[in-house]
């Protein structure tokens, strides 16, 4: 029984990790329909901004919350940047949006390869996210895990909260479910697109501080766990942040559990074969926007 | 579903004819035209001899190996200073292997028959390696191997200056049993190198007396590590024995250290983490476990300090120096050795000086010998604790060069593996 | 299925057709000529086995055109079916190096089998395997491809779930080492039917069965695209609704297209195996894949003959780049992402059609 608790929050917390990876994505490629494939590079972004603000103010734990703002901003604006030398010239063509950005994170790995040089870099925890927490004599769940479904859920939080109440989120959304329209009646849809972006990989850079904790600091960090992020959010549905926060659960939780009992070769496969399963009941994602538009 | 004119269909046989006519234009195995597959030319002509280095300098892998290729051409330089071999200078042609193991075999084809190389110096991965060995073998040119490697290997046109099985992993597991562990639990990452080490502890296991509680692969640069953490705490055995590599140890490291497993209770006995590792992932998360290597920057001997200084000097002195990187430096003095022996640059003449015996060489790990008939050589195994300063300090070693045995013939519970 | 009425447009464009079929025998005789002539006196060994290889990835590029720039459907997963193919024709020539009854080398070493696995059996009959190549990718993607398409995945969806599937089927064959040799593949294939590889004669052969190969290939993708299925399958990726509308079933479309471009990623990967001598789970992982289409959207995913110059050039910049500079390499690669894509979305053909354009117009003037 313990053990199969234990499993299960290790699930959860595989399921946070994907949560806020995937998060800022779904943003994205739901209101813009753009896959943005440098979403990886914006979580290296955000870890070495952990890397470099230790380097500086020292205190593992006191640089590690600073990070968190920092690297919002930092990811933030290096999307921004992105949406507007690129993306916005390519809003008619989302495939062609993919490969530029893959291109995009391949300069991003290079030039984080120079400015830091290619082996991994080191960052401290605070020892407070070192050990872990002892719910009963034998089953503990790490203290790093606790803080990172901490963080994700806060920031599913704040995303709905300002998506649902702000008058920015209330554009976003007319955006997101009709463009033209929202446009007609006379939103700066551009604007609104910028603005989208930044969140959406500001929110990144808090995954990247996040993954800090549990990974490896290098230059090819994002590449290692961005495909699994792109899988929750196309099961999710677009657009659909509930989609996207039941299915990083349900997948961390089935990896694990399969993990557990086969390997993780077998794990990845079945994993896949459950998504194209999946899909042909859902074709459009578990939760689907409803428009009348024939696409 | 879609009619195909008859016109068409007949340029498409028409191409296919033609396909096949082609085919019989080869020659077949036993055809005399076949015999040229002769060996390599080497280049002699120039007051220079070329030698190769093929060591990934982009990609995934190119971390560990760039490290390889700097100390090779530190060897190269001092013994440039000192004269060169055989009264010519060497002159290194660099090559990128790109992580990628068609390039390798693509790579050393081009070092050989373009640059007409005498040697050539690299490969990392045992993928990289499994690449270019028909190449070299096919050319009769030679390869130096600088990297601990999963033994079960003997190409006559391949030295291996890295340690084989017999000289790092049962030795780490002779320690291990040392110690009074009983049991072990097996973590590795998905390919050769761990699942052929770990087919051997498991070997040893068997017949020392230790259990083995559990065996998981992680795929290569996975970072996902909180199931095997939850696997190996579950398990209780009384020592790990990680053959993860790159990427996968920082995360397995810290997920370890947040299961509050601890090097005292149940310490990690790693054999792919170097002094360059531990800069990465950190000394919070390893201080205290144990390494399994021939070689640390701590080795003691005045050939160390003399290797350590000069690298400092030519890349700075942060720079730690590692096993694999030692191994490189002392393949181009080996090489040295045996085309001074020879007299001559000729592969065929290198090797039979090699197997001849008595190459020798005073390396930082201290005194090395070329085994004529594996082609390895013989080395010291130690094992080392990484210290708060993220250096590795040897707690262990076997007091004398190790004979290598590749398939590890002299051990009988070896038997059945090879 | 569906059936396809001979529209009345197409007898008036059959007249402006003959000229065009024209042009591409000339194009054809050219290449032809490049290949066959031309490239084997002016390159040595060692770069006509380069050659070799760059014309493999130009014919996964041809099936990536069909597939992408006609079709709409961006293949980011074709290294699934150039491995299947590489695997399939690997296995048959470990079978046949190690001879009648034994195991493959590293089966021996790393397998602890005492018998071949069932499923390696049927690889020991030339003719199955050589099948196989072409024929088992093809199927995969049919398989896929029924049940993607048929439920109307597609876009993004289809191109994330393409590449999920290059990441599983790397991540299983490196698990199971004993039978498929990990990370370290077949490698060490000696011989090619009974063709020694280690001889210059017959790697030279296996360079003009690479180059007929392609032109193979080529053909066949011409007369696709210039037949009425080609214009279906244009008018599906700029209107699916609309094709439907008309009666048509867009999903068999798709699917035709989709299956052709996995057997020429299949055959382009049996073909690299005597070429390079080795297949590995590293040619079939997401990288690898995604890298199949720079070359693509470099030469002009919509042409017939862009997609294969765009392989060749680009796979030729990366060998001479990365001896130079390896780290400038990575950078000329994204730039190879995003400068045409973004500014030159047809492709260096869509400049050559622009020029040819102006000089037919500048001729009508002053005629």
């Amino acid at each position: 029984m313990t053990l199969v608790l234990s499993q299960l929050f290790t699930g959860i917390s595989i399921g946070a990790v994907l949560l806020l990876i995937a998060l800022g994505l779904s943003l994205t490629f739901g209101q813009m329909n753009v896959i943005n494939m440098a979403h990886g590079e914006l979580i290296m972004a955000g870890a070495y901004t952990v890397y470099m603000l230790q380097k500086v103010i020292g205190g593992a734990g006191f640089s590690l919350l600073v990070a968190l703002p920092v690297a919002f901003v930092v990811a933030g604006l290096m999307g921004v940047l992105i949406e507007v030398l690129l993306i916005r010239r390519l809003y008619a063509r989302p495939l062609d949006t993919l490969l530029v950005t893959w291109g995009v994170s391949l300069l991003l790995q290079q030039a984080a390869r120079d400015l830091f040089g290619a082996p991994n870099v080191q960052t401290r925890a605070p020892s407070a996210l070192t050990g872990s927490i002892h719910l009963t004599d034998d089953l503990a769940i790490s203290s790093s895990r606790v803080f990172i479904l901490a963080l994700a859920l806060i920031a599913v939080a704040a995303v709905t909260v300002v998506l649902k109440t702000t008058p920015l989120g209330r554009r976003i959304r007319a955006v997101m479910q009709n463009r033209d329209l929202a446009a007609v009646s006379g939103l700066a849809t551009g604007r609104v697109d910028r603005l989208t972006f930044f969140i959406g990989s500001g929110l990144a850079g808090i995954a990247g501080v996040a993954l800090t904790l549990i990974g490896p600091i290098g230059p090819t960090m994002g590449t290692n766990i961005i495909v699994n992020a792109f899988l929750v959010v196309v099961v999710g549905g677009i657009g659909q942040l509930k989609g996207t926060v039941i299915v990083a659960f349900v997948l961390g939780i089935v990896q694990s559990m399969v993990e557990y009992t086969t390997t993780v070769s077998v794990a990845s496969v079945i994993v896949f074969v459950v998504i194209v399963a999946f899909l042909q009941w859902r074709p459009q994602g578990l939760f689907t926007l409803r428009t009348r538009s024939l696409a | 579903m879609f009619r195909i004119r008859g016109r068409r269909s007949a340029t498409i046989v028409a191409t296919v004819a033609a396909l096949a006519a082609l085919t019989a234009c080869g020659a077949k195995t036993d055809d005399s035209s076949s015999a040229s597959a002769a060996g390599a030319t080497i280049d002699t002509s120039g007051s220079s001899i070329k030698v190769g280095l093929l060591n990934s300098l982009s990609g995934t892998m190119a971390i560990s190996e760039v490290t390889v290729r700097d100390s090779l051409k530190l060897a190269i330089e001092e013994i440039n200073a000192g004269g060169g071999v055989l009264g010519k200078q060497i002159e290194p042609v660099s090559e990128d292997g790109a992580s990628d193991w068609p390039t390798f075999a693509e790579k050393s084809q081009k070092l050989i028959s373009q640059d007409k190389v005498a040697a050539v110096f690299g490969c990392w991965t045992s993928a990289s390696r499994k690449a270019v060995k028909p190449v070299f073998e096919k050319n009769k040119s030679l390869l130096f191997y600088p990297v601990q490697y999963e033994g079960l290997e003997q190409s006559p046109y391949i030295f291996y200056t890295g340690a084989t099985t017999n000289q790092q992993i049962v030795p780490g597991l002779d320690y291990l049993k040392a110690q009074g562990k009983t049991s072990l639990y097996l973590v590795g990452s998905d390919y050769v190198f761990p699942r052929t080490a770990n087919k051997i502890i498991k070997a040893y296991a068997e017949a020392n007396g230790m259990k083995v509680l559990g065996e998981d692969y992680a795929p290569l640069g996975s970072t996902e590590f909180s199931t095997i953490a939850n696997k190996v705490k579950a398990a209780g055995a009384s020592a790990i024995f990680n053959t993860l590599n790159g990427d996968s140890n920082v995360a397995f490291f810290k997920e370890y250290k947040s299961a509050g497993l601890t090097a005292e209770k149940m310490p990690v006995v790693s054999v792919s983490i170097a002094e360059e590792e531990v800069k990465s992932i950190g000394t919070q998360y390893l201080a205290g476990q144990l390494t399994a290597w021939n070689y640390y920057q701590t080795t003691e001997g005045a050939a160390n300090e003399k290797f350590v200084k000069a690298y400092k000097a030519k890349y700075g002195a942060d720079k730690p120096t590692s096993d694999p990187m030692e191994a490189a430096y002392t393949s181009v003095y080996l090489w040295k050795a045996m085309v001074e022996k020879a007299g001559s640059f000729d592969v065929e003449k290198v090797k039979a000086a090699a197997a001849a015996g008595g190459i020798t060489y005073d390396a930082p790990e201290g005194k090395v010998t070329v085994d004529g008939p594996t082609q390895h050589i013989y080395k010291t195994a130690r094992i080392g604790k990484v210290g708060d300063d993220g250096l590795i300090k040897e707690v262990w070693n076997s007091g004398e060069p190790i004979k290598p045995d590749p398939y590890l013939k002299g051990y009988s519970w070896a038997t059945g593996l090879s | 299925m569906t059936t396809l009425q001979d529209p009345p447009v197409a007898v008036e464009a059959s007249a402006a057709k003959a000229p065009r079929r024209f042009h591409a025998l000339i194009g054809f005789g050219l290449a032809a000529v490049v290949l066959f002539a031309l490239a084997p006196v002016a390159l040595g060994d060692f770069r006509l086995g380069l050659l070799a290889k760059y014309l493999c990835l130009a014919i996964v590029a041809v099936g990536i055109g069909l597939a992408w720039g006609r079709g709409g459907m961006l293949t980011l997963g074709q290294g699934v079916f150039f491995g299947l193919g590489g695997y399939a024709m690997a296995m048959h020539l470990k079978l046949a190096d190690a001879g009648p009854g034994e195991l493959p080398d590293f089966m021996q070493l790393y397998g602890q089998l005492d018998a071949l696995p069932w499923w390696w059996k049927p690889f020991a009959n030339p003719a199955f395997a050589l099948a196989a190549t072409v024929l088992l990718p093809m199927l995969v993607a049919f398989l896929l491809g029924l049940l993607i398409f048929r439920r109307r995945v597609r876009g993004a969806y289809f191109a994330i779930l393409s590449q999920a599937l290059c990441a599983a089927l790397a991540i299983f064959l490196i698990g199971q080492q004993g039978t498929t040799g990990g990370t370290n593949g077949l490698t060490d294939i000696q011989g090619f039917f009974g063709y020694d590889l280690n001889d210059p004669i017959n790697r030279r052969m296996i360079y003009f069965i690479v180059a007929a190969a392609l032109l193979a290939v080529l053909g066949v993708a011409w007369q696709l695209m210039r037949s009425r299925f080609g214009e279906l399958l244009v008018a599906v990726r700029d209107g699916e609704e609309r094709v439907r509308f008309l009666g048509y079933d867009p999903a068999n479309v798709k699917l035709v297209a989709y299956v052709v471009a996995a057997g020429m990623a299949g055959l382009a990967g049996a073909l690299f195996v005597p070429a390079v001598g080795i297949i590995s789970p590293a040619m079939i992982g997401v990288v690898p894949s995604i890298e199949f289409v720079i070359g693509v959207a470099v030469g002009g995913r919509a042409s017939l003959i862009g997609p294969a110059l765009g392989a060749i050039a680009v796979a030729w910049a990366k060998t001479a780049l990365s001896e130079k500079l390896p780290s400038a390499w990575t950078y000329f690669e994204g730039l190879l992402f995003i400068l045409p894509v973004v500014f030159l979305p047809g492709g260096l053909a869509s400049l050559a059609m622009y020029l040819r354009r102006r000089r037919s117009t500048s001729t009508e003037v002053t005629s």
